[in-house]
């Protein structure tokens, strides 16, 4: 199954990525203006980081650090399953059933929807930072640590993965469920007065991350760092984020199941 | 008697929806968008499913292929129970969705044929048996390389009707394939259907508006209201059950009073030395043309067969045919 899936993602994603190299004066433009984009982003943090010597106690490249892991992390998670967030436009002009027949995974298929290598500018813009800060943080580097910073990359993807896929699920229900809906087209008016793109969106996802956060990169971070941990987690809680992030991926799984057997018996 | 490939025993669709009642005040309803459906087709058939908007043709359809899970009954395609194992039914069905392609915007044709060929796992020599087949049959020769944006509706029909064949499947669904293409394009589309059931056995089901459609393919037609089944049968029979007439067209020699028709037949419309006579489809257009032309001069005769939205109309009743009931629209209910 997981294997089907991968195959059939590479084959859609491919065929997006053909689809966006089909305007190709529109794909030169969005590589340079994104490349332009996280060029700006980059100068944003050189100017914040000049600014200021130390934040709460961490110097700068321990800041950078966790930065880093962080932005990779969700760089990788938004690479591969970003635009699951078009799955309630596709559910509602009908098409959602048209993946429905066929013989691949709908995770998958909806996954590699409207992919866009175009993401990869946020993934560079975490590996350069990341790369700065473990070379310039003061650390004592062990075996142990070196082999963390990888897993924990990885981890971290994958809790922000999972994320993505619950929210995915979720929307399958919001569909439906007025009540819910309703709470956030209200509620996320006030919010969505702001630019969405720039501001409300990262919000959002930045509340919802918070939590699984701690496990992406600061309590790591921390065990790498030889700082005390925060919230008093035990020792060995730097090494739990690959655990953290089999947990979340199989709740996301679950709910994503359920989402579509939702979908599946109402019909909307 | 072939063997059953399609067997529904019983199956119910409910759907909730919420109509609102008040500020604030929703109610539930219970819509049975199909209740209690029992019918079989064989291996090899090729049938029309028709009725009203909103009487249950999309939803049976979604549930054949595994989108939809029924909520009561028994169903099977090909011995397997579409909603359970979507994944493995989906290698041995076609569907055509007529109102959104499933075709590669941005990418010339052939790339949708390609990605096909690759998530179907079709082996290579017999994708390119196929792709060769189906682009002669469907005359898509010219247009593999166009981008399928630049394809007129006709062409992209055929283009997605191809793409829904590629691996063979044994049964192929079809949801209004003929609704908005010119005249050519359908003929076209229709010859190709009657030639893939008569060659190659590919049992067809076929939901439309356009009953010509019907006339010209299926010897069974179905007709589903309110999600029940109330016809199920041949296309003659149907005439029978709406009491339709047919009608004689007569050119006289010269102009004459009404023609005194033997009953039931009747003068329906005088115009010139043109009449109109109305009888019963279920009867013989011989006699009444040997008893009309011993009395009268003719020049020349036609007969003319109804039209079988207005059987379908008048067999169920007032309410047949009705627009989509509001709470199908509010719980946006497949049509």
């Amino acid at each position: 199954m997981f294997v089907e899936g991968v195959r059939a993602y590479g084959l859609i994603a491919g065929m997006w990525v053909r689809s966006g190299m089909t305007y190709r004066a529109s794909f030169a433009f969005t590589v340079v203006g994104n490349l332009l984009v996280t060029g700006l982003d980059f100068v944003g943090i050189l100017l914040m980081f000049s600014q200021v010597d130390s934040l709460g106690g961490w110097s700068l490249p321990e800041i950078a650090l966790l930065y880093g892991l962080s932005a990779t992390s969700f760089g990788i998670a938004d690479l591969v399953l970003g635009s699951l967030d078009v799955l309630g436009g596709r559910m509602r002009d009908g098409s959602f059933d048209v993946l429905l027949v066929r013989p691949a995974p709908v995770l998958a298929q909806v996954g590699a929807d409207r992919f866009a290598l175009r993401r990869l500018g946020r993934v560079t813009q975490g590996v350069v930072v990341l790369g700065w800060a473990l070379a310039a943080v003061d650390v004592d580097w062990s075996a142990v640590k070196v082999l963390l910073v990888p897993v924990v990359v990885v981890s971290g993807a994958a809790i922000f993965s999972a994320v993505f896929v619950a929210g995915a699920a979720f929307q399958v229900f919001a569909q439906d469920a007025a009540e819910v809906q309703n709470a956030f087209t209200y509620g996320g008016n006030t919010l969505l007065q702001y630019p969405p793109s720039v501001f409300g969106k990262d919000l959002v996802r930045g509340v919802t991350f918070m939590l699984p956060l701690a496990f992406v990169n600061w309590v790591p971070a921390a065990y790498v760092l030889e700082r005390p941990y925060p919230i008093g987690l035990p020792g060995w809680a730097a090494f739990a984020s690959p655990l953290v992030a089999v947990g979340c991926c199989a709740l996301a799984g679950l709910a994503w199941r359920t989402g579509l057997r939702s979908y599946r018996s109402t019909g909307s | 008697m072939r063997d059953a490939f399609i067997e529904l025993d019983g199956v119910e669709k409910v759907f909730d929806v919420w109509r609102k009642t008040g500020f604030m005040k929703r109610e539930r309803h219970r819509v049975r968008a199909v209740d209690s459906l029992s019918f079989t087709v064989a291996r090899g058939e090729m049938v029309g499913y028709i009725g009203p908007n909103g009487a249950g043709k999309s939803t049976t359809i979604k549930m054949l292929t595994g989108i939809l899970t029924p909520s009561g009954g028994r169903l099977r395609v090909a011995g397997v129970d579409p909603s359970r194992e979507r994944m493995r039914l989906a290698h041995r069905i076609g569907v055509v969705f007529g109102q959104r392609t499933t075709l590669w915007w941005d990418l010339p044709l052939i790339d949708s044929y390609r990605l096909m060929h690759r998530m179907y796992r079709i082996p290579a020599a017999r994708y390119r048996e196929n792709l060769e087949r189906l682009t002669e049959l469907l005359d898509l020769g010219g247009l593999l390389d166009v981008p399928v944006r630049q394809l007129s509706l006709g062409q992209r029909m055929r283009g997605d009707i191809a793409a829904a064949l590629l691996h063979d499947p044994e049964v192929l669904y079809l949801d209004e394939p003929t609704i908005g293409l010119d005249v050519v394009s359908r003929t076209r589309v229709r010859d190709f259907l009657r030639r893939l059931n008569a060659e190659r056995a590919t049992t067809v089901l076929l939901t439309t508006h356009d009953l010509r459609d019907i006339e010209q393919l299926c010897s069974r037609v179905m007709v589903i209201d309110h999600g029940r089944l109330v016809y199920d049968g041949a296309l003659a029979g149907l005439h029978e059950a709406g009491e339709s007439e047919r009608t004689l067209v007569v050119d006289l020699e010269r102009e004459l009073p009404p023609i005194e028709a033997p009953a039931p037949a009747r003068v329906v419309r005088v115009e010139g030395p043109r009449q109109w006579l109305a009888f019963p489809a279920s009867a013989s257009a011989a006699e009444l043309v040997a008893k009309v032309a011993a009395r009268y001069p003719l020049v020349d005769l036609s007969v003319r067969e109804p039209d079988i939205e207005a059987v379908i109309a008048r067999m169920l009743g007032p309410s047949g045919g009705a627009p989509e009931p509001p709470q199908e629209r509010a719980g946006r209910t497949p049509s």
